[in-house]
């Protein structure tokens, strides 16, 4: 496909693979934060042409993997509703949490609609006009405009039985808060493409100044991979950090003004609760009281149960970088993709998923 | 969860500053033809562009001149590479 093959040219691959070598000149640790590119990562092979001296550890972007428990508890609790009829992305389905998962409360009656997209959900909302449409929103910066412009389509289109469970979050407060730790030492960023093509590139520029981070915005393809986690070295082996761009093609330095202005319009700062980085200031978004006819925690009047997370379950450690899989006590023991424990091994983008996918026990 | 990819567009409906009239591009990738919605798109495309599509709404239209910068860099980056490091 156009704009994806040219990225993934072998002929390019091999000479960059020898200049990532090169570039390396003294230990470097690097976090991807992003989930899809700790996918990206593996799929292509990319961890074990890694020159000596270079650490990559995954961080907190995989939005699944990073809902608390109590999150979980309360969208199962939804489910089971008798009015309402919920829309999810198909990653949630089989994440845990107190009392078993979505999927189990499917097998027990709820009705649960996998959608590829929250537009699909005014679709829903039309087909069964007696119940309430509840989506329910996990995700970061690339998703949130979209479900920002489905709530103001429900409004335009004067659609009542749809409402929004909001745990959307925003990506630089929990950077931060990792940050801040000085036990995880790191060097540098490799920042996510997606959320960055909403946000802009110019958002690492506190980072750099304030935590002298290197920080470098990469696409997904093998070619996009390997050039960013040069310049990361580069960057280090100078020690000359700053943020620089190699998905211009998808990411300006400014943000998108019209998805900022949309999600600006139904959505306002939250705190957050984050799986293994607890309640985190600013980090959430939640929907505006104008627009509270669309909010599924004012029509269901919900509260949010304190919930603990399962025992021995290390993803709060993984998301933060400070463990890998194979240090968990429960990682391929009793924790695996057909029987997990812990969200980072049910998401496609989770960590765990990732090493047991691919292999990796050390 | 954050997947996009790269889609041509064929077909527009709708203008960029009315967001009471569907705002839907056609988009077309490998033969698979698909509507998507152009709402938070950062700028309206025209047909023959490709947008970067995730979860049903384009979020960004490519900027062509952006990607051959990209790989003509890449290309000189990899063609100034000595031959004994290739082994």
């Amino acid at each position: 496909m156009k704009y994806l093959d040219e990225f993934r040219d072998k002929t390019l691959a091999k000479p960059l693979v020898a200049e990532l070598k090169r570039s390396v000149t003294k230990p470097l640790r690097v976090m991807e934060i992003c989930g899809s590119h700790t996918m990206a990562i593996f799929r292509n092979g990319i961890r074990t042409i890694l020159p000596d001296g270079y650490t990559l550890i995954s961080g907190p972007g995989c939005p699944v993997c990073v809902t608390s428990a109590s999150h979980m508890d309360t969208f199962i609790s939804i489910s089971e509703h008798p009015r309402v009829r919920v829309a999810i992305f198909g990653d949630l389905f089989r994440v845990p949490g107190t009392h078993g998962s979505l999927a189990n409360a499917a097998a027990r009656g709820a009705r649960i609609d996998i959608v590829y997209s929250p537009m699909d959900a005014l679709d829903l909302a039309l087909r069964y006009p007696d119940d309430l449409i509840v989506f329910l929103g996990v995700g970061f910066e690339t998703t949130t405009p979209g479900i920002a412009a489905t709530i103001l389509a429900a409004k335009n289109r004067k659609i009542t039985n749809f409402a929004v469970f909001s745990t959307q979050k925003v990506m630089p407060p929990p950077l931060m808060a990792l940050l801040d730790d000085p036990s995880l030492k790191i060097d540098g960023l490799l920042c996510p493409g997606h959320v960055s093509s909403i946000i802009g590139a110019g958002a690492y520029q506190p980072l750099v100044e304030k935590y002298n981070l290197a920080c470098v915005v990469a696409g997904f393809e093998t070619t996009d991979l390997l050039n960013g986690l040069i310049l990361l070295a580069r960057q280090v082996a100078l020690g000359q950090p700053k943020v620089e761009n190699t998905y211009q093609r998808v990411v300006n330095w400014e943000s998108n003004t019209r998805a900022a202005k949309m999600v600006d319009e139904i959505f306002e700062p939250a705190d957050m609760e984050w799986r293994g980085l607890g309640v985190i200031p600013g980090s959430g978004l939640a929907i505006r009281s104008e627009y509270a006819d669309f909010d599924a925690e004012v029509r269901l009047g919900i509260t949010l149960q304190e919930a603990k997370e399962a025992k021995g379950c290390r993803c709060g450690e993984i998301l933060k970088g400070m463990s890998i899989p194979p240090q968990c006590p429960l990682y391929k023991t009793k924790c695996t993709p057909q029987s997990p424990i812990g969200p980072c091994m049910v998401s496609s983008e989770g960590t765990c998923a990732a090493y047991y996918k691919y292999g990796i026990d050390q | 969860m954050c997947l996009a990819i790269p889609m041509q567009v064929t077909k527009i409906e709708g203008n960029p500053d009315d967001f009471t009239q569907n705002q839907i591009a056609t988009v077309d990738a490998d033969g698979i033809s698909k509507e998507v919605r152009l709402d938070v798109v950062d700028r309206w495309p025209t047909v023959g562009e490709y947008v970067i599509v995730h979860a049903g709404f384009a979020i960004h239209t490519l900027e062509a001149s952006e990607a051959e910068a990209n790989i003509k860099l890449l290309r000189e980056m990899a063609s100034s590479m000595p031959d004994e490091l290739l082994r």
